[in-house]
């Protein structure tokens, strides 16, 4: 508790009943009082640590909100108006959840994966059939790439059907539909790691889809690439694309998406009254 | 103001031309590669054989290429080579093509491009007839080289990605690499 500066720290009944802490009190007791006095003392320290131990949760949040002055804020955010809420309005957490477990599931699995042409496929099958729950983690990140872009267009229909992107929210819908491309070139460049057959064969399409294009196509296929053919630079350049390159994007543009969440306010389901909203207005003001 | 920008421009750049480099980097081979002795090749049927168009990545920079013996009377290319070696990359978006002998066909798995015997498109979704290798004759081996493209009139270009069309003006719309 010494960490804590004097005015965080919360005035305790223990300090006042004439006993400063831990400081023996037996020099002016008789010889016969002295194991009854310790006891007491004993009981009494048990008592002020206790309260001490209730105290650290508030005197922590106390001394982080003195020097960053978040508790206004996260007052605001945290106890804002937001209309009666259904099931659908939970699809964008769930995809926040999603990215979270890609996030983690995918650092665990880069302790064990090898990002190159030669090695990355023994270094999946190690993953897969000797890591403890290696399968279990790897499972957890392949289909959990598959859910994460289901409920990402979940979370968009949402959007669309409850007209959730119209005025002021354009901007919203726009770093959304970002995230959602994002997203898709996440699972362009991870689908290439495993380096199986079919991954292989599938990113081999997938450049030479970017090659169609006219004048920047062949360009665009040759940067995948790292070159005119398919090579060791990129698998390694699909990867550091897909583990620090998008994933960085996509943290930094769902601080913007959930900064304006917060800004401009949960829409209001379209079968909710216009009264209903005008009510909930004014009890704002 | 300035000092931002040249701070900026310090780490954009390399970064950048760490990511671009490649681009400008001769990566396709251009060494011959020996594929078996004449006896081995005849002009009425293709012949599998495996070249490596990249030393670092193992099997996955081998590549099948189709090799037979180029016969005047059926071949009217004017391609100046001694064997016809053609690649097995689809030109719709490279997937390997297989040779089927009982249809004199190059068939591609993924999206259904069918290919001639001379490798010029017969139907599906392929832009230009299919890649081919320069050959020559060393002391009677047959020897694969450089890969080079065609139009749809056999004319020689340089090499392409698949998906790039080569007919008329598309080919400046998809142009090569700076270094090939």
């Amino acid at each position: 508790m010494k960490l804590l500066p004097g005015p965080l720290r919360r005035r305790r009944e223990a300090e006042t009943d004439g006993k400063p802490d831990g400081r023996p009190v037996d020099g002016d007791l008789r010889k016969g009082h002295e194991q009854d006095a310790r006891e007491r003392e004993k009981a009494g320290d048990r008592q002020r640590r206790r309260e001490a131990a209730l105290e650290v949760p508030i005197a922590v949040a106390g001394w982080v909100d003195e020097r960053t002055g978040a508790g206004p804020f996260m007052r605001g955010m945290l106890y804002r108006k937001v209309p009666p809420s259904n099931w659908y309005y939970t699809l964008g957490s769930a995809t926040l959840f999603a990215f979270l477990s890609q996030a983690i599931t995918g650092v665990f699995l880069a302790m064990y994966y090898r990002p190159s042409a030669t090695q990355a496929y023994e270094s999946v099958q190690h993953i897969t059939n000797d890591v403890f729950l290696g399968q279990l983690v790897r499972g957890m990140h392949k289909w959990g790439a598959t859910v994460m872009v289901i409920l990402i267009f979940m979370h968009m229909g949402r959007t669309f059907f409850f007209g959730a992107y119209k005025y002021p929210r354009e901007l919203n819908w726009i770093i959304g539909v970002v995230l959602l491309v994002l997203t898709l070139a996440m699972g362009l460049t991870g689908y290439l790691l495993p380096f199986d057959q079919r991954s292989f064969w599938a990113t081999v399409v997938a450049v030479n889809l970017n090659s169609s294009g006219p004048i920047i196509g062949p360009y665009l296929a040759d940067f995948l690439r790292g070159g005119a053919e398919f090579g060791a630079t990129t698998i390694s350049r699909f990867y550091a694309i897909h583990m620090l390159l998008i994933p960085g994007l996509i943290a930094a543009l769902i601080g913007a998406h959930l900064y304006l969440v917060v800004k401009l306010g949960v829409t209001a389901p379209p079968w909710m009254k216009a009264e209903k909203a005008r009510e909930l207005a004014k009890e704002e003001i | 103001m300035a000092a931002g920008g040249i701070a900026t421009g310090a780490i954009a750049l390399p970064a950048l031309g760490f990511a671009l480099g490649p681009l400008f980097e001769r990566t396709e081979p251009r060494a011959f590669q020996d594929v078996g002795p004449e006896a081995d090749f005849n002009p009425q049927t293709y012949v599998a054989k495996v070249i490596t168009i990249d030393t670092e990545v193992g099997e996955a920079g081998k590549t099948t290429v189709y090799v037979r013996k180029r016969d005047p009377s059926r071949d009217s290319d004017k391609l100046h080579q001694p064997y016809v070696a053609i690649s097995n990359r689809c030109m719709h978006l490279g997937c390997p093509v297989r040779y089927v002998q009982a249809s004199e066909r190059f068939i591609c798995p993924c999206h259904g491009g069918v290919y001639q015997f001379d490798g010029k498109v017969s139907g599906g979704p392929p832009v230009r007839p299919l890649d081919r290798f320069e050959t020559r004759v060393r002391s009677g081996r047959v020897q694969v080289g450089p890969r080079f493209s065609l139009d749809s009139h056999l004319h020689r270009f340089k090499v392409r990605d698949p998906s790039n069309h080569l007919d008329g003006l598309w080919q400046y719309l998809y142009p090569s690499r700076p270094t090939t």
